[in-house]
């Protein structure tokens, strides 16, 4: 892991308040923001915040969880739908696994994703719940 | 643009070669090839490998394996596409010859994937997806796939009794393919039963639905068609019709149909068109089954059964070696293992062998047109190649 913090600290905007990107052209919300909108080229975006409630449109529940998850045992991971058509892949929390279902409604939470390296820095960002 | 044929292949067996080094297995594997197509000089080389900074810490390949293969100062690339790295050396070597840059070009891949442990190899090829945006959140390789697969299942409306059924027949399939490759990782028969009883990785996918993790390289010589019939007589020539190549998102969220991979049918339209051919007209084909989903999925894209019933065919036996469609005669990557950057060239590898009539037991009846499709992460680039006896 590298000590270096500014590639942490770049996407906070986004890991921390949602901050998305609206394209002028389309209407299109775009997250993470893009500098340029795939298939017309357009420039123009607005900044805005994601709209926080959304649908679980897949899942699945990782039982070999990758570095740094280990502690978190099984958890529900999965791909979900905003308003403005962006999607963003994350967890689905305070759910008992057999619950999670496709087409749930869920809200996104600020949480804690995991602890990085010896130092056990607090990484945070976003999960969802259900709504 | 020269007719390109391809002249010579080799690989060696793959599995966990610990006594084996990189640069060894490459070697090994090159000069096997060179050795098939009668050659003792390349112009140029490419090499397929998604990782070897990460693996082993080496990179600069294009250096390393010209100079132990004895070949400076030849011009030799390492070409990068996550799991499509070995098709995209094939597709690189491919333009090389055909623009008349380099008569004499070697396509290989090569990856050393035991040189770290399971967590580290993990770590490597989590790499092939969105760091920032799935991986941070926690997602995995197989939780990617078995996203696509519930999403699948879902649209399309498939009991998971049958849904299960037909994944688990894809590993069965493979791996009894596998058995009669003796460069196959994994020579051993697997039931239905096994499969599903096999450890949970991610919903629905179990360990048997995975390809391993695997040392191995793979090698072909290419040259032009003319130059094959006038000067390398050893086996008959077998050309590339075509090469077809697309992107798509890099994150699985992102993609217009999570359940469909638009990059392969976008790279399978162009090789179609390319060659003149319709998916009808392949007769066997090497696909990208780094996790059971994916043959399904990818069959589908490359327009070879109905979106939605490709695991319907698998389970009626169609894609089996005496079935109307073959796929993965080789084994594919789930039974012949799966070392990133080679798996794209040992697919060409297993096409040549069926169009020459030397694939032994595996040996297809009807092999006049093949087709590989190499596909990097979770769909987000795919290279396809269609190939002739002639």
């Amino acid at each position: 892991m590298s000590s270096i913090t500014a590639r942490y600290w770049r996407e906070i905007p986004q890991r921390y308040r949602g901050e998305a990107a609206k394209s002028k052209k389309t209407g299109k919300t775009y997250f993470p923001p893009r500098l340029v909108e795939p298939k017309n080229g357009n420039r123009e975006f607005e900044p805005v915040k994601l709209d926080y409630e959304g649908k679980l449109v897949t899942y699945t529940i990782i039982r070999v969880a990758p570095a740094g998850f280990e502690d978190q045992g099984a958890y529900a991971l999965g791909i979900v739908e905003l308003p403005g058509g962006a999607r963003i892949t994350t967890q689905i929390a305070d759910c008992p696994l057999s619950d999670v279902k496709i087409g749930m409604k869920v809200r996104i939470e600020f949480r804690k994703i995991r602890d990085e390296g010896h130092e056990g820095i607090h990484c945070y960002g976003y999960k969802v719940v259900p709504a | 643009m020269r007719d390109v044929a391809v002249i010579g292949v080799g690989m060696n067996k793959w599995g966990e070669l610990w006594e084996k080094s990189l640069r060894d297995i490459f070697v090994e594997a090159a000069l096997l090839a060179m050795d098939d197509a009668g050659v003792d000089h390349i112009d140029s080389l490419y090499v397929g490998s998604m990782t070897p900074g990460l693996f082993i810490g080496q990179e600069h390949l294009g250096s390393l394996l010209a100079d132990y293969l004895g070949q400076c100062p030849i011009p030799a690339a390492r070409v990068e596409s996550a799991c499509a790295s070995g098709g995209l050396a094939v597709r690189m070597g491919w333009m090389d010859v055909a623009l008349g840059v380099s008569d004499i070009v070697l396509v290989s891949g090569v990856e050393k994937m035991l040189d770290v442990d399971g967590a580290g190899a993990t770590y490597a090829l989590a790499t092939a997806a969105d760091q920032e945006w799935e991986c941070y959140n926690g997602a995995t390789f197989p939780g990617l796939y078995a996203m696509i697969a519930n999403a699948y299942q879902a649209k399309h409306n498939i009991p998971f009794g049958k849904f299960r059924k037909q994944l688990a027949q894809v590993a069965v399939k493979n791996h009894a393919n596998g058995l009669l490759n003796p460069n196959a990782q994994f020579q051993t028969k697997v039931t239905p039963e096994q499969v599903m009883a096999s450890t949970m990785v991610a919903d629905p996918l179990r360990l048997l639905d995975c390809s391993p993790i695997t040392d191995g390289a793979a090698a072909a010589i290419l040259c032009p068609l003319e130059m094959a019939r006038a000067k390398f007589k050893k086996h008959s020539p077998v050309v590339i019709a075509a090469s077809g190549a697309a992107t798509d998102t890099l994150s699985l969220a992102h993609r217009e149909d999570m359940t469909y991979l638009k990059a392969t049918e976008v790279a399978a339209q162009r090789a179609y068109k390319m060659a003149g051919l319709k998916p009808a007209d392949i007769d066997f084909a090497e696909v990208h089954d780094c996790f059971t989903i994916a043959e399904i999925c990818v069959t589908e894209a490359l327009g070879f059964f109905e979106v939605g019933k490709g695991g319907d065919a698998t389970l009626a036996g169609a894609t089996a070696l005496d079935g109307a469609k073959p796929i993965n005669s080789s084994g594919g990557l789930k039974s012949k293992g799966h070392p990133v950057g080679a798996t794209g060239v040992a697919q060409a590898i297993e096409v040549v062998h069926q169009l020459r009539g030397d694939a032994g037991k595996r040996q297809l009846k009807k092999a006049r047109i093949g087709l590989t499709q190499n596909m990097g992460g979770s769909g987000g680039s795919t290279i396809v190649h269609i190939f002739k006896s002639v």
